[in-house]
């Protein structure tokens, strides 16, 4: 650790760790339900459990992304943090939220905007902690050095916090209530949290490959303008059937397909660091998180993605199985996936030792990502199904379902591997042993291009 | 390659683009924004009924099992068309009764299958989501969804 108050990362770290656990452990028994669906019915129905599986999922990934700027800013910027007393601020406020928006789940209060659910104080809550979060980041990144790096990451944090007063906005005319709905959800994962996962994968580069700033810079600069040109009139691709002018089948079709192109050229610039790097970082965890989240976001954002984006497919497809095969891999991919790699980087560095744990860690990664790719397969194969049948034949929502409980079973096979994997991941994070179970092997020394 | 697209060229692009393309989305949002009010649901009025049908419908979190017009859950049926379904979307009094009915009988209880949980709704409740419902229904969605079904 160069400065001593990124050591607040670990904190935010920690946290997002517990949420991750609960979010998964949230999916595993959503995914029970399907299986048994008189399990809890009483108590606990699928709604609830499906929220707090989302909203735990969303702030965990908030977490880790402001953990990451705390961790990255001083770093790029060459200096101590504004303030870490802020940061811990902040924390605690998001954390009382947070509690605050499972407990009243829990007793039935909440709002029905998807994703969106958190009282209308947690959600007050959460700006207030975002704009401390944007004052802190921002008076450290102006008063030291400035780069690339950090330009976009602050880009993007500053312009997803904006989009969240459209959390706060809900229209009586339903149109327009979905219409600014997608402005939060759309413009967040396919375009601002596209700004800070390029960001982070520059920082993570640039340190693990040890490949110049400059090109690193360079590739940072054409992702992120790929990502938002093409990204911000992608947003029609949710236009087509709530009420929306019919031009949007054609915008929304044609600038979503050029979204893979940002997630393509991440994968590419991944690949490319590492081939080019003459760096042979002792932390080959952090390395393969990196390249793994990557390859798994262009694969479940970029093919997941486009399989439904254009207009004729989706008016077939939208709302089934097919969407939660696509939403799976993709925050998997790139948002689950690239915060792993990131505190499996920054871990051992926060406290001070070395790289620790990485077979076990490695282990967990094709544990989780296995089950990841399993559970989208089997949701693909029910969507096809589910397309088919109830959208082309006609056939009724509940009698399809019954026919796809094979699927639902491997689905929920599948969360166990990911909860096993996220389980096992969490303890090689926090418990270091004093010697590795498996020894990593030496490095071999690699001629530089 | 290199020498053609510097990284004073890709930020530059980065900038300008990301400022043409928000204005342009800006635009076409207002345009949006107008043509929901003024086409898209221009014939349906919103009614208080209408206004407390949706807060009754996200009051108790519907959207976490169902999806409405595509969006929301895959858990349980698409419910922007089931007035249609039922076959009383012209109808505000069959509706209510009909939705009335099925929401008295809830849960099921019925082993192995999906179950959806009594809510306790008044009367004046149930009368203004079914006239959501309608309101909803109602609206031109390009068409979709494909059949009945939803
Ligand atoms: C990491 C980036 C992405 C994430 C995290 C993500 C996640 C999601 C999620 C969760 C939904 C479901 C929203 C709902 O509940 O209704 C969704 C819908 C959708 N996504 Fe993505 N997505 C990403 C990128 C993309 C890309 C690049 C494309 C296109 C190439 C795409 C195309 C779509 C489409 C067409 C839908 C609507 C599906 C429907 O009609 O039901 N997504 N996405
Ligand atoms: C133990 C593993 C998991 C299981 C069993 C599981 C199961 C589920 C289930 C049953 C739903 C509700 C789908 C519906 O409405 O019918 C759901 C929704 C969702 N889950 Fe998971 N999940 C798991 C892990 C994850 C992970 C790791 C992520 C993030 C990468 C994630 C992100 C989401 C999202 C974004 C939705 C909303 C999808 C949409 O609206 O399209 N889940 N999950
Ligand atoms: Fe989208």
């Amino acid at each position: 650790m160069k400065y001593q108050s990124q050591k607040v990362a670990y904190a935010y770290f920690l946290v997002a760790l517990a949420l991750f656990a609960i979010q998964v452990m949230g999916g595993l028994l959503a995914g029970w339900i399907y299986v048994s669906p008189n399990f809890l019915s009483e108590i606990l129905p699928f709604n609830i459990v499906r929220m707090i599986h989302t909203n735990a999922l969303v702030v965990w990934l908030l977490l880790g992304f402001f953990g990451a700027a705390y961790f990255l800013v001083p770093e790029e910027a060459e200096r101590e943090l504004y303030s870490a007393k802020l940061a811990y601020l902040q924390l605690a406020i998001l954390v009382i939220g947070t509690l605050g928006a499972v407990g009243s789940y829990l007793v039935g209060i909440h709002g029905g905007r998807e994703f969106l659910e958190q009282p209308l104080w947690v959600k007050f809550g959460i700006l207030i902690a975002a704009l401390i979060f944007l004052f802190n980041i921002t008076m450290t990144a102006l008063a030291g050095r400035k780069t690339a790096i950090t330009n976009v990451l602050l880009m993007g944090l500053w312009l997803l916090s904006l989009l969240w007063v459209f959390a706060i906005i809900n229209p009586e005319n339903l149109g327009l209530d979905k219409m600014y709905w997608w402005f939060v959800v759309h413009l967040w994962v396919e375009a601002t949290w596209e700004l800070v996962m390029a960001a982070i994968l520059a920082f993570l580069m640039l340190k693990l490959t040890g490949v110049d700033r400059e090109v690193v810079e360079k590739w940072l600069y054409i992702i992120v303008a790929t990502a938002l040109i093409s990204g911000i009139l992608g947003t029609g691709h949710h236009y087509y059937w709530i009420g929306t002018p019919g031009y949007w089948q054609w915008i929304g079709s044609i600038f979503s397909t050029f979204e893979v192109v940002p997630f393509f050229l991440m994968m590419s610039f991944a690949f490319v660091m590492v081939w080019k790097g003459r760096r042979n970082h002792p932390n080959k965890a952090a390395l393969l998180w990196s390249l793994g989240s990557s390859t798994v976001a262009f694969f479940g954002a970029g093919v997941w993605g486009f399989l439904h984006t254009l207009h004729g497919v989706n008016f077939y497809t939208h709302g089934t199985q097919i969407t939660a095969a696509h939403g799976h891999l993709a925050f998997y991919g790139a948002y689950v996936a690239l915060n792993l790699a990131m505190f499996t980087y920054a871990m051992p560095i926060l406290r001070n030792r070395d790289p620790y744990n990485q077979v076990i860690n490695m282990g967990a990664f094709w544990l989780m990502t296995g089950g990841m790719a399993f559970m989208t397969f089997t949701l693909t194969f029910a969507g096809t199904i589910q397309t088919h049948m109830q959208r082309v034949l006609g056939d009724d929502f509940m009698s399809v379902q019954d026919g796809l409980s094979l699927f639902y079973l491997m689905r929920f096979g599948s969360g166990v591997a990911v909860v096993t994997g996220a389980l096992v991941l969490i303890y090689a994070l926090l418990v270091a042993r004093r010697r590795e179970i498996i020894a990593p092997g030496s490095a071999q020394p690699v001629a530089g291009e | 390659m290199a020498e053609i697209l510097t990284k004073t060229r890709a930020r530059n692009i980065f900038y300008g683009g990301s400022i043409f393309f928000v204005a342009v989305f800006g635009v076409l949002a207002v345009q949006s924004h107008r043509y929901i009010v003024d086409t898209a649901t221009a014939s349906l009025p919103l009614t208080p009924e209408v206004a407390l049908g949706k807060e009754v419908w996200e009051r108790h979190s519907c959207i976490n099992c169902h999806s409405l017009h595509g969006e929301g859950a895959y858990f349980a049926p698409e419910v922007g068309n089931v007035m249609t379904r039922w076959g009383v979307l012209d109808d505000p009094e069959a509706a209510y009764e009909v939705l009335d009915a099925w929401m008295q009988a809830q849960p099921s209880g019925i082993e192995g299958r999906r179950q959806m949980p009594q809510f306790h709704l008044t009367p004046e409740e149930t009368r203004a989501l079914s006239e959501f419902l309608r309101w909803a229904d109602e609206m031109d969605t390009q068409g979709w969804p494909p059949n009945d079904a939803g």
